[in-house]
């Protein structure tokens, strides 16, 4: 079948229109990527990177305890975080949807999520004057004799998770929000109809259904918690540092570019195999 | 029964909202504080560490190239992001799905490793770090996110409403100026607020990227290595104020629009 | 302006689905004209190639004896009602239906002035900075109209615009466009599934069944000598009758039916008189078993038994068992119709209408 006349003006368009995109993506995403995954596979002599193709870095990077342990302290920190802000969002979510009223509900959900809107950096060095040894937390619990001395909360892994969770504290309010806000009241009706009580109803209705939303909601979590650089820098100090930090620490002090991009692979491969595996729950769920 | 369930609810909210709250309020009350350590106990307010800031010209050079590259990167973003849309949701391209798949990727990746690649390709083709090359990873970060918006609100109704304006005499590119994008345009405005937005707040790529002229963020990362600082807390007060400034334009301009014409 | 139709052999084959397969039809200037058939027949495609949204694979298309079909829908004297009316969102009705005409260079005060006319000519001048959003289902189709007539198109193509409109709105909306079409005169074509829509404002209709035309006629010729069995089965109900022709004298043929012989006029053969010894198939209205008492020459298939009844407001409708045969009959509202009563199978010999067997009718 040959296109008419018409139809090949319509494709040069298209393309015309598709292209600047495509270009952009291919030139300052693509080829740097394939870039970098080639430099991985390459070796760092002095301050140059040689082209000899190995997985030196590869096998360094599972070998060498300090290198491997940012992977599992980042994992550790990703998990718990994720657990702490879905129990702890959920219900918010839930309160501000089902408890507050209509015309209020908007609001409650804005300024559920304003800290947001403050600047990522400043954030993290905000909880750092609440959680210091001086901060606000300290002083207010040492001022009511609930404590002698000072607690550690920040400059170490309580200072990270706390960091992390206030802002999923808030990324989830939001989505678990907008799930339960889907749900047509239809389905608690007929639950109730049929005799379930608020618990039942909850449990055996709304739950199941807003599962599939908060899972896309920890995914996202996962995702952002894993890959990030900035809170555990400021938050989590230097005895125990997550995947990012030690990639960084390639970088800066020991210029060793080849180890950083095979790192950032390893990093990249665990968040691809983490959205696999949430798409193929949520395919099963919904079969 | 009722009333406890209410009464917990209401308390369980409250916590939730302090703990939201505390790191917010905690900067902004002792950015007027009257002392060198923004921590209790609270000696006094005064505005000097808001004199400070607003003299300082590497701090306001740095707001300045923040605004400059967040306005200009979500621009291009939504400009490029807009053209594919129109593309994907008006044409048959071979292989759609692919390319479509392309230009979302590196919403997947994290800026980190979108980051250092493009710092390895610049260092290899010897391009100077500046602020160029930051609006150049912002927009490889917010293209992904306007494509998504934009592509998500052509539904197949729109076709219809181009189709009688072509009908009607249009030629391309007035269908496109004058139907298209002021259909699209609380979709085209959403994507480049939140573009405005992201960019604004990032910080990997703009600290990978950049040398001489920073962005906002970097340069309150410079800002930290001294450690707590009333002036870090009149900054960040004053970002966190612009940010929900403009979150009110948006919620005013945008939702309000997309919300009586549905 | 108003200006004739003329398509030649059009076909559209999209990959291996011949949505449009070798049309032909001449339409009259001025003339309103109804593509009917099911979804998939074919007939969006026909008004998509007028409208020049599709070119066809093959065949050709000129209005007002100048070729279009290769010309962009732009430059076309043609304007297209859509099925969801696509009325600019963000523009006041004004602006909607001053679209056209600021698109061929016409100044504001001149183009606002002709927008208003059309608005008015819907009636709906009164809300002229309103926006779409802010009118009901019935109002956006009327500017929608205004809009595609405001250019002054010499045939204007509606895309079923009235499907969205829930019934009462249609027939009141059947009746405005026939109006509307008498005062400006322009040719119609207008597409639509529902065969009572085509009656309601057809001058002729146009049958369509799997990309191909069936029959073409006025409402009362297809209804009553439909020439295909789909256009019969397509306009209302029908009783098919299945018959050997036996022979033919003088100017009437004699077939063979489940029911008997019966002698039917020349008249009555509309798809051409087949040969001694071929199947036919007689179709039969069923409001047309009403001749029973009638002093007309009638021609009878024996006697039924009411199995069941329904009333239907305007008439009753009953199904009648007749020599194993199931049939439908409508009885006049008056008549009280009671189940296992017999029933005289009379009727006029001229509302009977014999099609070859086969013909019409696709695989």
């Amino acid at each position: 079948m040959t296109a008419t006349a018409l139809e090949r003006a319509e494709r040069r368009k298209a393309w015309a229109f598709a292209l600047p995109a495509l270009l952009w993506t291919g030139f300052f995403f693509l080829v740097p990527f394939a870039y970098m995954a080639a430099i991985s596979l390459w070796t760092r002599q002095g301050r140059e990177i040689v082209a000899t193709w190995t997985l030196d870095n590869y096998i360094a990077f599972f070998e060498k305890a300090h290198l491997f342990k940012g992977l599992v302290v980042s994992l550790e920190i990703t998990a718990i975080v994720t657990v702490i802000s879905i129990v702890l969002a959920y219900p918010l979510a839930w309160i501000i949807a089902e408890r507050v009223p209509k015309t209020w509900q908007r609001f409650a959900l804005i300024m559920a999520i304003l800290p947001f809107w403050t600047s990522y950096v400043v954030r993290s060095y905000s909880w750092l004057l609440v959680l210091s040894k001086g901060g606000v937390v300290n002083q207010a619990l040492l001022w009511l004799g609930v404590i002698a001395e000072p607690l550690e909360l920040s400059a170490n892994r309580t200072g990270t998770v706390i960091g992390f969770v206030h802002f999923f504290v808030m990324l989830l309010t939001l989505t678990i929000y907008a799930n339960l806000i889907q749900l047509s009241p239809n389905y608690r009706r007929a639950a109730a109809d049929l005799g379930a009580n608020a618990f039942q109803t909850f449990w055996h209705v709304v739950l199941p259904l807003t599962l599939p939303g908060v899972m896309v909601g920890a995914f996202l979590t996962f995702v952002l918690c894993i890959g990030d650089y900035i809170t555990p820098q400021i938050l989590g100090g230097n005895n125990e540092l997550v995947l990012p930090q030690v990639i960084m620490l390639q970088l800066g002090r020991r210029a060793d570019f080849p180890m950083a991009a095979a790192m950032s692979l390893v990093l990249m491969a665990i968040v691809t195999l983490a959205y696999i595996a949430c798409a193929r729950w949520l395919k099963m769920e919904r079969t | 029964m009722r009333h406890l369930t209410t009464a917990l609810a209401a308390t369980y909210a409250g916590l939730l909202y302090l703990f939201i709250f505390l790191p917010v309020i905690v900067l902004v009350l002792f950015s007027f504080q009257d002392g060198t350590l923004p921590v209790p106990p609270l000696n006094g307010l005064t505005l000097r560490w808001y004199e400070a800031i607003f003299a300082d010209g590497k701090l306001m050079a740095a707001l300045g190239n923040s605004l400059i590259v967040a306005i200009l990167s979500s621009a291009v973003a939504c400009i490029l992001g807009f053209l594919a849309a129109y593309a994907f949701a008006r044409y048959t391209l071979p292989a759609s799905g692919l390319l479509r798949g392309l230009i979302v990727a590196p919403m997947t990746v994290s800026t980190l490793i979108i980051g250092l690649g493009l710092l390895s390709v610049l260092n290899l083709t010897g391009m100077r770090l500046s602020l160029l090359t930051v609006g150049i990873g912002h927009v490889v970060i917010n293209l992904p996110l306007c494509f998504a918006i934009i592509y998500a609100s052509m539904g197949g109704h729109q076709v219809n409403i181009e189709r009688a304006a072509r009908d009607l005499g249009a030629k391309d590119w007035q269908v496109t100026l004058l139907v298209t994008a002021p259909m699209l345009a609380p979709s085209i405005l959403a994507a480049f607020f939140l573009s405005v937005t992201f960019s604004w707040d990032e910080f990997i790529v703009a600290f990978l990227l950049s040398r001489f002229d920073v962005t906002l963020p970097v340069e309150i990362w410079s800002m930290l290595r001294s450690g707590l600082d009333p002036r870090t807390n009149a900054i960040g007060s004053v970002v966190f104020l612009v940010s929900v400034a403009f979150l009110i334009i948006m919620e005013l301009a945008v939702f309000r629009k997309t919300g009586k014409s549905s | 302006m108003t200006a004739d139709v003329s398509i030649r052999n059009a076909t559209k084959v999209f990959g291996a689905f011949r949505a449009l397969d070798d049309v032909s039809l001449d339409i009259a200037a001025g003339e309103f004209i109804v593509l009917l058939g099911p979804s998939g027949c074919g007939k969006t495609t026909l008004l998509s190639i007028l409208g020049g949204f599709i070119e066809p694979t093959s065949g050709t298309i000129a209005i007002g004896g100048r070729d279009m079909t290769h010309v962009s829908p732009a430059k076309r004297p043609t304007t297209t009602m859509f099925q969801d009316y696509a009325l600019f969102p963000h523009m006041c009705l004004r602006d909607n239906v001053g679209f056209g005409l600021r698109m061929r260079g016409m100044g504001k005060a001149e183009r606002y002035e002709k927008a208003f006319s059309y608005l008015d000519l819907v009636g709906l001048k009164a809300s002229s900075a309103k926006k779409p959003h802010e009118l009901s289902g019935g109002q956006r189709q009327r500017v929608a109209l205004a809009r595609a007539l405001a250019v002054d198109p010499d045939v204007l193509l509606l895309d079923e615009p009235l499907g969205a409109l829930d019934l009462k709105l249609r027939r009141q909306m059947q009746d405005e466009l026939k109006a509307i079409q008498k005062r400006v005169g322009t040719t119609f074509v207008h597409v639509t599934h529902d065969q009572e829509e085509a009656m309601a404002i057809a001058d002729r209709i146009v049958v369509m069944n799997k990309g191909r035309i069936e029959d073409v006629g006025t409402p009362a010729s297809i209804y009553m000598r439909p020439r295909s069995l789909f256009s019969a089965g397509f306009m209302g109900e029908v009783n098919l009758l299945p018959a050997k022709v036996r022979g033919t004298a003088a100017n009437e043929t004699e077939v063979e039916t489940a029911l008997g012989r019966v002698a039917l006029p020349a008249s009555a053969f509309v798809s051409g008189m087949p040969a001694t010894g071929h199947d036919v198939t007689l179709c039969i209205r069923p409001e047309h078993f009403r001749s029973a008492n009638t002093a007309t020459p009638t021609i009878s298939l024996g006697r039924g038994r009411i199995t069941d009844s329904a009333f239907f407001g305007t008439h009753h409708r009953c199904h009648v068992a007749a020599d194993g045969l199931a049939l439908t009959a409508h009885l006049p509202q008056t008549e009280a119709p009671e189940v296992g009563a017999e029933l005289d199978l009379r009727l006029k010999a001229d509302s009977i209408v014999v099609l070859q067997a086969g013909a019409g009718v696709g695989p």
